[in-house]
């Protein structure tokens, strides 16, 4: 195998390494204008400029040295590192439940990739065990790694395989199935399985981590304990996300994934169920403990419905103030099939958009609309805009998410085109994506400095 | 079990085989005889608006029960850079800590509980930074990468420090000999500690993310007291750019020590200096007398790599105990064990550090690893036992232990028991190695405690949320030209001077040598009554006085500056001084008329001298011409101080 010598070097810093025949992972004594420095040159993140060259000095740390100032280079030894979890196999504990773990890649197994310099989803599940021993306690863990992609990068391919996947791990009789994810379109493909994968009677938990593993505090660890309690122990049997309840290391929530949003950029509890409530808490010692009454329960069966399907010509514009019909129309006229409208307040677009809309309809694009303040109802009779759009065939989607919107429009078109049944299948909730009723506790989006709130904050873990 | 040891007698022969004499009764060869070698890690804040990585203000501190909200995070060991799990971070791992983040609105924002990644580092903090990097003679790194340095002790959210290397391969010039320095790093500060009880450990965020730097010695100090020396030299440094942070816990210093065949250990969070010179002394001592204590346990037992601790469990009502920690743990339904350690007769009571012995080692790793609160052990040679020779006599009975074992009891609540099994079983296979690596806490009384594991550096990892930060040559030759001065080149002007030495220490402490200088150029006062005004006089107010606000040395300053203008002798400075210094925002006019202050030319003042010199002819004939003068300045001082200098008055008298 012909070896790269000088990983992500480019440009002046690569005519200089070759210059003196130095390789990365090689010992080097090098001279500068501003003094001698001595370690082991490191790789270079693609990214970054072609002026320094990485070095780990003897203490741990690594410099970076500026080409400009270079008088002398020597290689004085070559030692590349092995970085490596140790993977072990997992152990088998009778009388513990069968869970199956399946990798997509994200945060919660990734690992340094020199090439960019961030991290990059890289540990396979059998890693991770290595990492987090705990989860023997808990299941016996089988893994696979279905594909190996950032959260942005996942889509209908992928949201299909993992339907199927799913359906003949069932079929082989697993008790609980673990999905490790990434959290940024975590919530998308939670809302696809739940509706390709449907009567299944076992949990199917979809997991990931704000904080890479690779860091001490990282919530990989807890997430996927939470999570294997949740497949394995777990009465609750649907498409669910297990992430952080609060930011501390406490417990998690179990979302439903119709109805759970990635609501913050960077904190652990990062994912909300909006307009509801989640389905339950779930931790390592207490178990899985219910919030809400009603849910779908393990089964002993093996009569799961997968229903792999999705027609990728659909959109979700987000409506601005003075929009223009343009937007619309070359959405139609490039084939998009269904547009999702996230409307302001209770559903509303202005009156420029509406032979836009006339047109889509008429060339049978279905349009639905949901709202972007996210919480609560489209109520398209409040006003007369509203009831103006649902003349010109725009269909109000209840309080359907507007990314779960588009997920449901994506895998009913995939299904039928006959705008009736379309209509039908979009506003039949397959899982709790339009509810009957909001819950007053539904809502919580409260704020600080005021005195109850803050106390609240005084006394309960963050 | 020999019901005739003495452990104190063993304690004080091991103290007297090691060599052991005080601080004040040591020299050179006896620390060249143990190989005495130390280094420093001086930690020192920089006095900056904000925060390294955020934008929430720094230097403002909260009282531990002043919080708005709580975090709990525990801490797990992931992979170094290069592949390999770090030892302090799998023993922390092993503690089982819960850590409790207090939050105040005002000090912390998310970046703090590692909910948000890390803003750009603050360019006010590295600016400094690099001034003392230039300062120290570093060679300075072409591109700063940030570099995450694991530590799972829970004093910082992330579990990792960010820090990054400015600079390598210095040196400082001491008095008599160069010190190199390895290596310069800027450094977000830890949380601060408010408690540690069992599993539970509380932190409040107040401090952390504060710039830092951390400048490191090689460990070229041979004796205790050039070990001050050194850390009072670059803690000057730090101080003679007048942009580092002063007061309690703003620097800090971190004590590599060890003896010849001992190993690293690391004294940390030395707060005063003037610690060093008798915590070092005493650790080198203790690794000394570590390694005699090897060379026993070698001779005795045999085999030393199958040595095993023997053990059992304990039924308090079996047992005639008195002694009330033992009553307590019982009650609170802990788990007593009986240790039997083989071969480990005279151990225990061993000399480590004045008024400790090797047992107290293994109590020290008991509380800090397996979370036992103190007192977590008994043991077989204590000075007074805590439990009869009878109960002795029957738990070794029942360990099957003989004349040359060791025994230790121990209680903890069951969860704890097999780590505290681990822990005891770990340090006594140490004790045939010699000196663990550690790191220790100082104590007051030169004495230190053990902390944790000491790390290595496995615990790198680079910080994948940040971006490298290129260092322009043309950056780095402005810093360079804007430095101050060398502080050698400062003490050389203060002895050029002939400043007297004992000011010397308060001018640096201070970094007074720049405003001194200034007002001796300035107002052409002279060099020795402006250094001892600042080092004896208002040194001697500061102990004496509190001001009602905020003093500065600039103040002093203005006072000069203002007699200068006003044509006073600076004399009046000292008049003027504990007023001004109890009330900083007083105006010096208002001072002035306060101290019913008049204007007078040299003759107003000189015009009464022939007139009261009769006087006191008249009523004195017969006493010495001293006296008269004396009497005569006595009469005119109120008058004659800040309008003519004492030294011509009384010229003036004797004269006429």
């Amino acid at each position: 195998m012909n070896e790269d010598f000088f990983q992500g070097y480019k440009g002046q810093s690569l005519e200089i390494l070759k210059k003196y025949n130095v390789r990365v992972w090689g010992s080097a004594e090098i001279e500068t204008t501003r003094g001698k420095f001595n370690g082991t040159i490191l790789p270079r993140a693609e990214n970054d400029d072609d002026l320094h060259i990485v070095l780990k000095i003897v203490t741990g740390y690594n410099i970076g040295l500026d080409i400009r100032t270079i008088t002398l280079m020597k290689e004085t030894g070559y030692k590349k590192a092995n970085y490596k979890i140790p993977e072990k196999e997992f152990p088998y504990t009778p009388n513990l439940p069968k869970v199956k773990l399946i990798g997509t890649g994200g945060t919660i197994a990734s690992r340094l990739d020199y090439r960019t310099g961030a991290v990059i989803p890289a540990f396979s599940p059998g890693e991770l065990y290595g990492a987090v021993p705990e989860l023997a306690d808990v299941c016996n863990l089988t893994t696979e790694k279905l594909f190996a992609v950032f959260s942005e990068n996942m889509g209908p391919d992928q949201y299909k395989k993992l339907a199927i996947a799913i359906g003949k791990e069932i079929e082989n009789g697993t008790e609980g199935i673990i999905i490790a994810h990434g959290t940024d379109t975590l919530s998308h493909t939670a809302a696809a399985l739940t509706f390709m994968v449907q009567n299944s009677p076992v949990p199917i938990v979809l997991v990931g981590s704000q904080r890479s593993s690779d860091r001490p505090s990282s919530d990989a660890a807890l997430n996927l304990i939470n999570a294997a309690t949740a497949a394995g122990h777990g009465d609750i049997a649907e498409v669910m996300v297990c992430m952080f309840g609060p930011t501390s290391d406490e417990y998690g929530f179990l979302h439903r994934g119709t109805r759970v949003r990635k609501m913050h950029s960077s904190y652990r509890s990062t994912f909300r169920t909006l307009s509801d409530t989640p389905i339950a808490t779930v931790s390592r010692k207490d178990g899985v403990n219910p919030i809400k009454k009603e849910y779908n329960h393990r089964r002993k069966d093996k009569n799961v419905i997968i229903k792999p399907f999705f027609e990728e010509k659909v959109t979700i514009v987000y409506y601005y103030p003075n929009m223009q019909p343009d937007i619309i129309n070359s959405l139609v006229d490039n084939g998009y099939k269904g547009i999702i409208i996230a409307g302001t307040g209770l559903g509303h677009i202005n009156k420029p958009l509406y032979p836009a809309i006339e047109r889509a309809q008429k060339k049978g694009v279905h349009v639905f609309m949901t709202v972007q303040t996210l919480y609560g109802f489209c109520h398209m009779y409040v006003y007369d805009t509203g009831r103006d759009l649902m003349a010109k065939g725009i269909i109000p989607a209840e309080n359907l998410l507007p990314e779960t919107a588009y997920i449901k429009l994506g895998w009913v078109l995939g299904q039928t085109n006959d705008p009736d049944e379309v209509r039908k299948l979009m506003l039949t909730p397959v899982n709790d994506e339009i509810t009957k009723r909001e819950p007053y506790n539904g809502y919580l989006v409260y704020q600080g400095g005021v005195p109850e709130v803050e106390n609240f904050l005084q006394k309960f873990h963050k | 079990m020999n019901q005739i040891f003495d452990a104190q007698k063993n304690y004080e022969q091991t103290k007297k085989d090691c060599g052991y004499k005080k601080i004040s009764d040591a020299s050179q060869s006896d620390y060249d005889k143990i190989g005495f070698m130390s280094g420093l890690e001086v930690h020192q804040q920089l006095k900056t608006k904000e925060k390294l990585f955020c934008n929430c203000p720094a230097g403002i501190y909260q009282k531990p029960n002043d919080y708005n909200a709580e975090v709990i995070r525990h801490m797990r060991p992931t992979l170094s850079e290069l592949g390999g799990y770090d030892g302090t971070a799998l023993m922390e791992y092993k503690t089982r800590k819960e850590i409790v983040y207090r939050l105040k609105h005002e000090t912390a924002c998310t970046y703090e509980i590692d909910d948000t990644p890390p803003f750009k580092i603050d360019r006010e903090a590295l600016g400094i930074a690099l001034e003392i990097s230039l300062l120290c003679k570093l060679n300075i790194v072409g591109e700063v990468h940030i570099t995450r340095k694991q530590y799972l002790d829970g004093s910082i959210p992330t579990g990792f420090q960010r820090t990054a290397i400015l600079g390598v391969e210095g040196e400082i010039q001491l008095k008599n000999k160069k010190v190199r320095l390895i290596q310069l790093s800027i450094e977000e500060d830890s949380c601060r500690e408010v408690s540690d009880i069992g599993h539970r450990r509380v932190y409040m965020t107040d401090r952390l993310g504060m710039p830092l730097i951390e400048t490191v010695t090689y460990p070229d100090m041979v004796n205790p007291n050039e070990v001050k020396e050194a850390a009072n030299f670059i803690r000057f440094l730090n101080r003679s750019t007048g942009k580092v942070r002063t007061g309690i816990g703003a620097g800090r210093e971190d004590v590599n020590v060890s003896c010849k065949g001992g190993s690293r250990v690391e004294i940390k969070g030395v707060s005063h200096n003037k610690w060093i010179p008798e915590l070092t002394h005493n650790e080198c001592f203790r690794q000394w007398s570590l390694l005699k204590l090897r060379e026993k346990l070698c001779n005795k037992i045999q085999n030393t790599s199958d040595w095993k601790i023997k053990f059992r469990e304990l039924n308090y009502k079996e047992f005639g105990f008195i002694y009330k920690p033992l009553k307590e743990a019982s009650l609170k339904g802990y788990k007593i064990y009986a240790v039997a350690l083989p071969g480990f007769k005279s151990a225990l009571s061993h000399f480590t550090l004045p008024g400790k012995c090797f047992a107290d080692e293994i109590s020290e790793r008991l509380k800090v690893i397996a979370c036992l609160e103190n007192p977590n052990m008994t043991h077989s040679e204590q000075f007074i036992p805590d439990i009869s020779i009878d109960d002795f006599n029957l738990i070794s009975k029942m360990l099957d232990s003989s004349e040359n074992d060791a025994v230790i009891v121990f209680w903890a609540s069951e969860e704890d028991v097999k780590t505290a099994l681990e822990t005891i079983e770990e340090r006594c296979n140490m004790a045939f190695l010699g000196v663990p690596n550690e790191t220790r806490k100082a104590l007051k009384n030169g004495i230190t405690i053990f902390e944790r594991v000491l790390p290595g550096a496995d615990r790198m990892y680079p910080d994948t949320d940040s971006a490298p930060i290129p260092l322009e040559s043309e950056f780095i030759d402005t810093l360079q030209s804007k430095l101050p001065v060398d502080l050698i080149n400062r003490y050389k002007q203060l002895e050029a001077w002939n400043i007297p030495a004992d000011c010397y220490h308060f001018i640096f402490k201070n970094n007074l040598l720049p405003i001194i200088e200034k007002i001796i150029i300035e107002f052409n006062a002279k060099p020795i009554f402006v250094a001892t005004f600042f080092s004896h006089y208002l040194k001697y107010i500061q102990r004496k006085y509190k001001p009602v606000s905020e003093f500065s040395f600039e103040i002093i300053y203005g006072i000069f500056k203002f007699l200068y203008n006003k044509k006073i002798n600076f004399e009046f400075a000292k008049i003027i001084l504990p007023i001004v210094y109890q009330h900083p925002k007083m105006e010096f006019e208002s001072v002035l008329t306060t101290l019913k202050f008049k204007k007078r030319t040299k003759e107003d003042i000189f015009a009464p001298v022939k007139f009261l010199q009769e006087r006191f002819i008249e009523k004195n004939s017969k006493t010495p011409v001293n006296d008269k003068t004396n009497w005569v300045m006595g009469q005119l001082r109120n008058q004659a101080i800040g309008n003519v200098e004492f030294n011509e008055l009384v010229d003036y008298i004797k004269k006429n």
